[in-house]
C-alpha cells in the first residue's frame, strides 16, 4: 500500500506533484471505467460516427463506401414522399401511444394506491406487461386482431352490438391498432414508475385537503397531478424515445403496411439496409431520426420541465 | 353504522375497478394461455372460447417439436445470462470510480457515459452490424452478447446506490490498508446486494426480450433466441393457434417469472431513480 502524497506542498515541486498525482489517479480510475469505455468506444461513439459517415456515401452490398455523394441523400429524403409518410406515421404513432400509455397507467395506479386487502397481487398484475416481449406480445395480439369471425376482438364488438373492425388489414385502422397493443406492453413500465411515485407523496397534504373539503377529484387535480409531474415528465420523455424506436410489432403485426400506413422510419431504415443493402441512405435516414429524437427531447425539456413542479 | 357501510361499499366498489381493470390488462395473457390448452377445434371454434373445456397439454410438446424451441431458450438463456453478468461486472467497477475515487476529468467521463443514453440504438445498428459481420460473428454469442456487456443506464443506478453509502467506510477501509479492489468487493458489493438485484433483473428481462438485434446478426436456426423462433411456428390456419400460442407461453415463462420474483427489487430501484428525477 503506498502512501498518499499530502494534499499542498510548497513550491514549484508542488504543481509537477500534483500533476503526477492526477496522471497517477487517472491511470487507477481508468482500470476501473475501462470495459465501459471501451465497449462504449466500439459500439456506441464510433458507429455513430460511422453512421453520419455512410449517410454522405453510397456503399457496395458488402457496406464498404464507394462513391461520395455529399449531402445528396438528406436532399434526396427531403424530396421523397415516401420518407415523408415515414416521419408523418411516425409522429402519429408517437401521438397515438404516449398519452394513452401515460393516462391508463395513471388510473390503474391512482386505483391501485389504497390499502386494501389483496391490493399486493394488483399491483403485480398492472406491471405485468413489463415481462412481455414485442415479439410474445405482437404474436398474442395477431389473434385478438383476426379479422376472421372468431377474432376475439371482433367477438367483443359484436357482442355489443358494435360492426366489424378490419383492425390491421385496412390503412385507416392499422396504425390505431398498434398503438392499442403498445399501450397495452407500455403499461407495466409507466404503472411501477408512477406507484412508486405516488407512495412518495407526502400523506399529510391530502389529509389537510380533506379537513379543507376538498373532494376527490380537486384533490386529484391540484394536488396529485403537479405533486407527480416530475413523475409525468420523465415518462413523457422516456415513452416518446421508446415510441419512435419500436419496430418488433411492425416488423410481426404488419411490415409497413397496408399501403405503407404503418411504414415508420425505423422500419424504413430496416428495410432500405438490410433487405435493399442501400447502407448509405439508411445511414442519412438513421441520422434523421437521431436528430428528430433529439430535438424533440430538448424541446420537451425546454418548454414542458418549466410547467413541472420540483419539489 | 351507517359510516361502517359506507366505507363497506367503498370497498366493494374499490375491489370492483380493481378487478375490471387488472381483467382488461391481463386477459391477452390470460387468453394465450386458454388457447395453449385447447384443442386445434376448439381453437377455431365460433363462438370463440376463453376457456378451454377440455384441457390438454399436447401442444406443448408439439410446439417444442414443430420448432426447435429447446434449442432457443437454451439460446436465449446462455446470452441473457452472459449480458446479465457482465454488465454487473462492468457497471459495478464504472459507478465504483464514479462514487469512490477522485480523479481528473470525472465530470466529463460522467458525461460520456450519460450520452451514450441519449444515442438510440437504431441510429447505431448499421455500422455495429457491419462490425460484427467483419469480424465473422455471425451466428455467434460473442456477436450477440459482447455490444450489450456495458450499461451506462446500470452505471448510473449503481452510482447512485453507492453514493449513499457512508464515505467514512473508505476512509476507514483504506487507514487498514485495504486495497481498492478488495474493498469494492468485500464491502461495497456486499452491501449494494438491492442495487445489484434490480440492475440484474432488468438486464435479464431486457436480453431476453430482444428482438431487432437477434433478427439482424443469426440466421441459422442453430443461432437463433427465442424471439424469433416464435416466428417458426407458423400460423397455417385458425387451428393450429392452440400450438402458437402453447410456445409463447412457454417463452413468456422465464421473464414473467423473473419478474414476479424479482419484483420488489426492480420497482424500487426503477422508482428511485425515476421519482427523484
Amino acid at each position: 500500500m503506498q502512501r498518499e502524497e499530502p494534499k499542498s506542498e510548497p513550491g514549484s515541486q508542488a504543481k509537477s506533484g500534483v500533476k503526477a498525482k492526477g496522471a497517477k489517479e487517472l491511470a487507477h480510475a481508468l482500470v476501473y471505467l475501462g470495459p465501459s469505455l471501451i465497449l462504449f468506444l466500439i459500439f456506441v461513439f464510433y458507429p455513430m460516427v460511422k453512421t453520419v459517415y455512410l449517410s454522405f456515401y453510397l456503399t457496395n452490398p458488402g457496406g464498404d463506401p464507394v462513391v461520395w455523394k455529399g449531402i445528396q441523400a438528406y436532399l434526396t429524403l427531403l424530396g421523397s414522399s415516401s420518407f415523408r409518410n415515414s416521419v408523418v406515421v411516425s409522429f402519429l404513432f408517437v401521438l397515438y401511444t404516449v398519452p394513452g400509455t401515460i393516462l391508463a397507467s395513471l388510473l390503474l395506479a391512482v386505483l391501485a394506491n389504497v390499502k386494501l386487502r389483496g391490493i399486493g397481487v394488483y399491483r403485480t398484475l398492472y406491471s405485468l406487461t413489463i415481462g412481455v416481449s414485442v415479439a410474445s406480445a405482437a404474436t398474442i395480439w395477431m389473434l385478438l386482431f383476426s379479422p376472421a369471425d372468431n377474432g376475439m376482438l371482433n367477438y367483443f364488438l359484436h357482442l355489443v352490438g358494435l360492426p366489424k373492425i378490419g383492425w390491421l388489414v385496412t390503412t385507416r385502422s392499422a396504425l390505431p391498432s398498434l398503438a392499442l397493443m403498445t399501450v397495452w406492453m407500455g403499461v407495466g413500465f409507466n404503472f411501477i414508475v408512477l406507484m412508486g411515485g405516488l407512495q412518495s407523496l407526502p400523506e399529510e397534504i391530502f389529509e389537510s385537503a380533506r379537513i379543507d373539503g376538498a373532494g376527490r377529484w380537486k384533490q386529484f387535480r391540484h394536488i396529485t397531478v403537479p405533486l407527480l409531474s416530475p413523475t409525468l415528465f420523465f415518462l413523457l420523455v422516456v415513452d416518446t424515445i421508446a415510441a419512435f424506436q419500436s419496430f418488433g410489432q411492425f416488423n410481426i403485426l404488419t411490415l409497413g403496411g397496408p399501403d405503407h400506413s404503418t411504414n415508420v422510419i425505423v422500419y424504413s431504415i430496416y428495410r432500405e439496409a438490410f433487405f435493399n443493402s442501400r447502407f448509405g441512405p439508411a445511414s442519412a435516414q438513421a441520422v434523421v431520426l437521431f436528430v428528430i429524437i433529439l430535438i424533440l427531447t430538448l424541446l420537451q425539456f425546454g418548454v414542458v420541465e418549466r410547467k413541472v413542479h420540483y419539489q | 353504522m351507517k359510516a361502517g357501510s359506507r366505507t363497506h361499499a367503498t370497498k366493494v366498489v374499490q375491489y370492483a375497478l380493481l378487478t375490471l381493470g387488472a381483467l382488461i390488462i391481463v386477459f391477452p395473457i390470460l387468453y394465450a394461455v386458454g388457447l395453449s390448452l385447447m384443442s386445434g377445434g376448439e381453437a377455431a371454434a365460433y363462438p370463440p372460447h376463453i376457456i378451454p373445456q377440455h384441457f390438454q397439454l399436447k401442444n406443448f410438446v408439439t410446439a417444442v417439436s414443430e420448432a426447435p424451441l429447446g434449442r432457443f431458450m437454451l439460446n436465449s438463456f446462455i446470452v441473457s445470462v452472459i449480458v446479465t453478468l457482465a454488465q454487473l461486472v462492468t457497471a459495478s467497477l464504472a459507478a465504483y470510480a464514479f462514487a469512490f475515487m477522485e480523479f481528473p476529468f470525472k465530470k466529463i467521463i460522467f458525461l460520456v457515459f450519460l450520452s451514450t443514453m441519449m444515442i438510440p440504438g437504431e441510429s447505431t445498428l448499421i455500422p455495429n452490424y457491419l462490425t460484427i459481420r467483419s469480424w465473422h460473428w455471425i451466428n455467434t454469442y460473442q456477436g450477440l452478447t459482447v455490444p450489450f456487456m456495458a450499461t451506462a443506464f446500470g452505471t448510473f443506478l449503481l452510482r447512485q446506490f453507492f453514493l449513499t453509502l457512508p464515505r467514512d467506510l473508505f476512509d476507514a477501509a483504506r487507514i487498514d490498508g485495504c486495497g481498492r479492489f478488495r474493498f469494492l468487493w468485500s464491502i461495497v458489493l456486499p452491501m449494494a446486494r438491492p442495487a445489484l438485484g434490480t440492475l440484474g433483473v432488468y438486464a435479464f428481462i431486457n436480453t431476453w426480450n430482444q428482438y431487432l438485434w437477434p433478427l439482424l446478426i443469426t440466421n441459422s436456426t442453430s443461432m437463433r433466441t427465442v424471439q424469433i423462433g416464435i416466428g417458426m411456428l407458423q400460423f397455417q390456419d385458425a387451428t393450429t393457434w392452440n400450438v402458437v400460442m402453447a410456445g409463447v407461453v412457454i417463452i413468456l415463462l422465464p421473464s414473467l417469472l423473473t419478474l414476479v420474483l424479482g419484483q420488489k427489487q426492480l420497482v424500487k430501484g426503477l422508482t428511485s431513480g425515476a421519482v427523484k428525477g
